[in-house]
């Protein structure tokens, strides 16, 4: 659905995405771990749009999304919904409005059905009575459930994740991973999960791809992962100081 | 001497660099204006929020202006045994000067943070890459409604000071200082003419167009985080407060 090809981005002149080759299949989970500041969001900003590659290929559907204009950008991303890291709930707007605004926005429904829709998103991240509260008011979960809410509102073919468990406890963490899951297989929707969460990896993932250096070392199922020697992959997966990745 | 040359062509190419967003920006936020489907709900929200919210404050400053110049001109003016051109200096000033320029430093200061904060804020939350990623352009939901709502309530609000500030005066004036009612109105209707409060709201109009253009840029392009929103507030309200005075001269070189 998605290929990836070759992707090169630095800012400045720090390279920051180095060649990224990697294939994202519909109606799966794919999830990208790899180290804090290796260029996760970088790459996942680049697949929707908000960022334009030095170099490289981003083809959806066969239609490259680095060479698109802004208008035919806005038109491909009707197809993408995302839930971001802090949520990025607007905070000036009830949680109903946020929930509703890209309807608003775009689907041209009526008030009293878009009710109904708001109701039915909230229902499916497991939030009821909550339409009338404002993001400040809600607990870092609950935001996430909201921003999910929100990016599943216009039933998009892909959503992206942006480190849907970092800031929450594991319990939360859990219950995230599990709504993950759940509003998946009930979507069939493309999910593409960027984090560092390995417990929440190997619970949702199809596949994983480790992002490093820029590049993606290494990618396959879960199993794969699980026996992969790679000592890359093991040192992170196994969360050990000591390996080929230096801690700075 | 290296330095210094550097430390010139660095602020010279932040000035071209600032100068050439905000045209930019401006440019896009008209072009959206005339771009269906329109944001009239933002649209009244911000007009509520410049003007509506804006009115104790202005009442405030034009109040106390309008009392002070009458102090000030009386002084002077008794001098050469012309108290009853009090009322004409104050209303003159204004609504020629003071009206407009205290309006657009006061709103800069109080709408003017906001915006910039409100904006800088949902930029380092990721606010606005949510819109992006929702297919909503952020210029035309959040810049053209703030630049739309300056231009029109500014100078509704210099109305409002103009007229509160010649309340101020004829209070002090006639009740504090003895000038003869009839002769302070009477003088003022005289000397204030249709175009000097004409003017003065083209001037208002300008300074809402700087002060909230500034807001937005600043606002929209803010990085780093907290510290980095605090920046952009204080750089909106600085360089608004700075840009309103300088285009006030120019303005009224053109005009009178």
């Amino acid at each position: 659905m998605i290929k990836i090809t070759d992707l090169k981005k630095s800012f400045n002149s720090k390279k920051v995405l180095d060649g990224v080759n990697l294939d994202i299949e519909k109606g799966k989970i794919t999830v990208i771990i790899g180290r804090s500041g290796e260029g996760k969001s970088v790459l996942i900003k680049h697949i929707i749009g908000l960022l334009k590659p030095d170099s490289g290929q981003i083809l959806l559907d066969g239609q490259d999304i680095t060479k698109m204009t802004e208008r035919e950008l806005n038109e491909v991303r009707r197809r993408f919904g995302m839930l971001f890291q802090g949520a990025a709930l607007f905070d000036s707007l009830t949680v109903g409005e946020n929930v509703a605004f890209p309807l608003r926005e775009h689907a041209g429904m009526p008030e009293a059905d878009l009710k109904e829709v708001i109701k039915e998103k909230l229902r499916l991240v497991g939030l009821k009575n909550v339409e009338n509260m404002m993001p400040a008011d809600l607990s870092g979960g609950m935001k996430k459930r909201v921003g999910l809410a929100r990016a599943v509102a216009m039933d998009p073919e892909i959503v992206l994740f942006d480190e849907p468990t970092t800031g929450l406890d594991p319990i939360m963490s859990d219950n995230v991973a599990t709504l993950i899951l759940d509003t998946q297989r009930d979507l069939k929707t493309t999910y593409i999960v960027i984090t560092h969460d390995i417990s929440l990896t190997y619970k949702i993932a199809d596949k994983v791809a480790m992002l490093h250096e820029g590049k993606i070392v290494e990618q396959g199922d879960v199993e794969y992962v699980k026996s992969s020697v790679n000592p890359i992959l093991r040192q992170f997966v196994e969360g050990r100081a000591e390996g080929p990745i230096k801690v700075l | 001497m290296r330095e210094l040359f550097e430390s010139v062509g660095i602020w010279a190419g932040m000035i071209v660099s600032s100068a050439g967003g905000m045209a930019l920006m401006l440019f896009q936020a008209i072009m959206w204006m005339f771009i269906p489907p329109l944001k009239v709900r933002n649209i009244f929200k911000q007009m509520e929020f410049v003007g509506v919210k804006s009115l104790f404050v202005v009442v405030l400053t034009g109040a106390f202006t309008g009392a002070v110049m009458a102090l000030q001109s009386y002084n002077a003016l008794k001098r050469f045994g012309a108290e009853s051109l009090v009322g004409p200096t104050v209303a003159l000033s204004m609504a020629r000067e003071l009206g407009p320029v205290l309006t657009g430093l006061m709103v800069t200061g109080r709408a003017g943070s906001a915006m910039a904060t409100e904006l800088g804020t949902m930029r380092v939350t990721e606010q606005i890459d949510a819109l992006y990623t929702m297919a909503v352009n952020p210029v035309k939901y959040l810049v053209s409604p703030r630049i739309l709502a300056g231009v029109l309530m500014l100078p509704v609000l210099a109305i409002v000071t103009d007229f509160i500030g010649v309340v101020g005066g004829y209070v002090v004036g006639v009740k504090m200082l003895g000038i003869n009612s009839g002769v302070y109105i009477g003088r003022t209707v005289d000397f204030v003419k249709p175009n000097d409060i004409f003017d003065g709201l083209i001037k208002a109009a300008v300074f809402g167009l700087i002060l909230s253009l500034v807001a937005c840029y600043h606002g929209f392009n803010t990085v780093g985080g907290a510290a980095g929103v605090g920046d952009s507030a204080t750089k909106s309200v600085v360089l608004g407060c700075v840009l309103i005075l300088m285009s006030d001269y120019f303005l009224t070189s053109v005009m009178f």
